[in-house]
């Protein structure tokens, strides 16, 4: 046994509104800058939807992932080293930029400029690749709230098998959110893919990162991640990916879209896992055993002999407490009601989600019966095949047995807390119904329900011995590293040289550069752009405003020479 | 004179450059250490011409290391006339040159063409596209050209045993002096090339990934070594 820890998330679906939040806060922490204006670590897609970029999920196209050759052996979908090197030149699997969205911002300036005119000035876009106006045709979130989908509704990978059955009329359709982050895969095939050894897994945390001093470009594990949630930044010429916010989990708080999440719909904690058995578990020949196999290689963070061999294996006493209160842990392996993301990719994703009762729920209600009556929701879930089948594509290979359970133990969960909050006698039937005993439908409810910030968030900080050196503490000066205090200058070689600056200086100095720039786009310099997401009503970006008139206006009559302001 | 200048002088400095620029580069700039692919902007156009150029050139650089660093006398004493070797390295070289050439062409023509590829270029590529493509052009014009004539130039008697003279420290500009311009020429080239690459893109021909073929898929690192973005402060080091 070779006990690592992994730091892991799990979204409970039936919470999420949609709002995006997590989307936007995430960008504007870490891929706001030039050359990854079209990437988003987190997004939320709307399902059933194409997703971002478009249909990745269809790996018989972009051949990401993990599958089992003809000897039952684990191999990269995309090839072997060979196979790897040989295509090199070009990679055939690549997305283009289109597969994503062509980024865009706006001429705003025109809104203030244009002359006088009988039509009112619009603001174009523009396309910040080119500078040159385009056609927005397509974004992260196009097919938002299923928007568009009588059109390409029918796209969506997932439909293949039971697009037929789906209506995407608006009484008979079903949607809801899938805000997706880098899984922290405990297998990950982007960090096999890629040819540099550039991508690592951290021992500490499991969290997976891209060495931006290794990576050479070679774009091989954009393909190879079956989630295309690493990305190319196409200025720097680097991949790019989540870093599940490295600089805040090892201080102990919470990643930036889980801090932001107005929906209080992550959580964040430990797994235990045994290393020795994750190949093993990988290499599962049934795609339905993947779900089992996974948690079977998580450990059990109570068992004496567990916590024996974690402190052998050099975890802190606190991480293995820590581990003890993950609400991670008891959402997949106390409570099982959390499924992992597409295991049929045989990567091992650490990102699960709690799958969505709602669609369920609005159904019933929508019929006119109890919507928190047992019977009722029981029998809706047996009878709402489609929503399951679509679920059970997402997080169980299609088998719908996992996916069925979960459901019933959320609707046994709403059942069994009616008759608390309504002050009768609590039926302990409901609870031994799905396999619970009624205190753990309670300790679930007060998790997923309440929700409370420490139980939702259990994050162990990196030492204390190593604080002066982490990201977010300020107790080295920021300034002090080397090239610095560099005042986002760049290297001889253009903006992509020399080291790599601090992200919070980076971040810094784009904001002042933003906010004193005139010129609305021009890719050859990241210095002189106006993005608006980024602009955060502090200071002037030139041209955004008219410009100010010398003199003042005088109050009260006034100077007769002084110019006056135009009325709108 | 202008031969000890041109043959002597010019190579060593360049040389000097390409060593020293790469060993600076390495350690200032592991950052911007990248191909700078510009596939994500467009792929029908890169997935013909990029594999014909790479391939070409690389099977250009074998041919060169092998005109140029095998001696004549070696390739003799192993039975191959310089009849034969010369029809094959003509036919072999001008293929490959002529690949190199199509893909270039192919590769520039889309950079000039293609908006965000042409945006996303830099004067430093440009000067290394002039370069690189006089480079091939003289190479493969002087190939072509002078076989074009009843008796082409034997290279291996005068432009590689200067060459190799080079490494050797006992350089000998005459064997240059009396080679045809176009020899002449792609040497000067080349050199001017050499000692540009350090400051260009190409430099991503030495990060050719071989080492993938040998270490394990999945690369775990400590983030002991290597603390928050910036390296560990001297004396800061942390204890094992």
């Amino acid at each position: 046994m070779r006990v690592m820890a992994q730091m892991a998330m799990v979204m409970n679906l039936d919470k999420c509104i949609g709002c995006h939040t997590c989307s936007v806060t995430c960008k504007q922490a870490w891929t706001n800058r030039s050359g990854v204006e079209y990437v988003w670590f987190n997004n939320v897609e709307t399902r059933p939807g194409q997703g971002y970029p478009r249909r990745y999920e269809d790996q018989e196209t972009w051949k990401g992932g993990w599958t089992l050759n003809r000897r039952g052996r684990l191999a990269l979908k995309g090839g072997g080293r060979f196979k790897k090197l040989f295509s090199i030149f070009s990679n055939p699997k690549l997305p283009a930029i289109q597969d994503y969205y062509e980024p865009w911002t706006y001429d705003y300036e025109t809104l203030t400029n244009a002359p006088l005119q009988e039509h009112t000035p619009v603001a174009r876009p523009k396309s910040l690749l080119t500078g040159e106006d385009m056609k927005i045709s397509w974004s992260a979130n196009w097919d938002d709230d299923l928007g568009g989908s009588p059109d390409h509704g029918d796209k969506d990978v997932l439909l293949k098998g039971i697009a037929d059955k789906v209506k995407f009329e608006f009484e008979q359709t079903f949607m809801f959110y899938l805000p997706r982050i880098c899984e922290h895969c405990l297998n990950p095939s982007c960090a096999a893919s890629c040819p540099s050894g550039a991508i690592y897994k951290r021992t500490e945390d499991g969290i997976v990162l891209v060495d931006q001093d290794k990576c050479r470009g070679w774009r091989m594990c954009v393909s190879g991640c079956p989630y295309k949630k690493v990305y190319f930044n196409h200025r720097t010429g680097k991949a790019e990916k989540c870093t599940f916010c490295f600089p805040r989990i090892e201080v102990g708080i919470p990643t930036v879209c889980s801090e932001t999440c107005v929906g209080r719909l992550r959580y964040i904690g430990l797994m235990l896992y045994d290393a020795d058995r994750v190949l093993a578990a990988a290499t599962t020949p049934d795609e339905h055993g993947l779900y089992e196999a996974q948690r079977d290689v998580f450990l059990d963070p109570n068992d004496p002999h567990v916590v024996a061999e974690a402190e052998r294996a050099g975890i802190p006493r606190d991480w293995i407490e820590a581990a003890q209160r993950s609400p991670v842990h008891a959402l997949i392996n106390k409570y099982r009601v959390a499924l992992p993301l597409h295991p049929e990719y045989r990567t091992m994703p650490m990102v699960w989600y709690i799958p969505p009762l709602s669609p369920v729920v609005d159904v019933v209600r929508d019929t006119g019966y109890d919507a928190e009556d047992r019977g009722n929701l029981f029998a809706a879930i047996e009878a709402l095949r489609i929503p399951i089948d679509y679920l059970a594509q997402l997080f169980t290979a299609g088998d719908p047995g996992p996916v069925d359970t979960v459901l019933r133990r959320l609707a046994a969960m709403r059942s069994y807390m009616r008759d608390i909050n309504l002050g009768r006698d609590t039926d302990e039937s409901i609870p031994d119904a799905v396999g619970m005993t009624g205190e753990q439908l309670y300790d679930m409810y007060r998790l997923l329900a309440l929700a409370k910030y420490d139980e939702r968030y259990v994050i162990p900080p990196a030492h204390a011995e190593q604080a002066h050196s982490l990201e977010e503490l300020a107790t080295d000066c920021s300034l002090d590293y080397e090239g610095g205090p560099g005042m986002g200058g760049s290297g001889p070689f253009g903006e992509s040289s020399g080291g790599a600056t601090p992200i919070a200086v980076e971040n810094f100095h784009m904001l002042v550069d933003r906010q004193t720039s005139d010129t609305l786009v021009d890719p050859g310099d990241k210095e002189l752009r106006v993005n608006l997401l980024n602009w955060d009503g502090k200071g002037r970006p030139a041209g955004l405003f008219p410009p100010r008139h010398d003199t003042p206006a005088v109050p009260g009559g006034g100077d007769p020479a002084g110019e006056v302001e135009p009325k709108p | 004179m202008t031969g000890t200048l041109l043959f002597v002088v010019f190579p060593y400095v360049c040389l000097a450059i390409f060593i020293g620029g790469h060993v600076w580069r390495y350690r200032y700039d592991k950052f911007g250490w990248t191909t700078r692919s510009s596939q994500l902007y467009e792929r029908r156009l890169l997935r013909i011409g990029s594999p014909l150029f790479h391939f070409g050139i690389l099977l250009v650089a074998l041919g060169h290391i092998g005109g140029l660093l095998v001696p004549e006398s070696w390739t003799e004493a192993v039975g191959v006339s310089e009849h034969a070797y010369h029809v094959v390295a003509v036919g072999v070289g001008t293929l490959a040159g002529i690949c190199t050439l199509a893909g270039a062409a192919i590769l520039i023509y889309r950079r000039r063409t293609v908006g965000p590829v042409f945006s996303a270029t830099t004067v430093n590529d440009k000067i290394m596209y002039v370069l690189l493509i006089a480079t091939i052009i003289l190479g493969l014009g002087t190939t072509v050209l002078g076989n074009l004539t009843d008796d082409p130039h034997n290279y291996r008697e005068s432009v590689s045993p200067w060459f190799r003279s080079i490494f050797y420290f006992q350089p000998d500009p005459d064997l240059m002096t009396n080679a045809p311009i176009g020899f002449r020429l792609h040497a000067i080239s080349a050199f001017v090339l050499f000692a540009f690459w350090p400051f260009s893109r190409l430099v991503h021909v030495f990060s050719a990934p071989l080492g993938y073929l040998t270490r394990p898929y999945i690369v775990y690192r400590s983030r002991d070594a290597h603390l928050g973005a910036r390296p560990t402060r001297r004396g800061w080091e942390r204890v094992p």
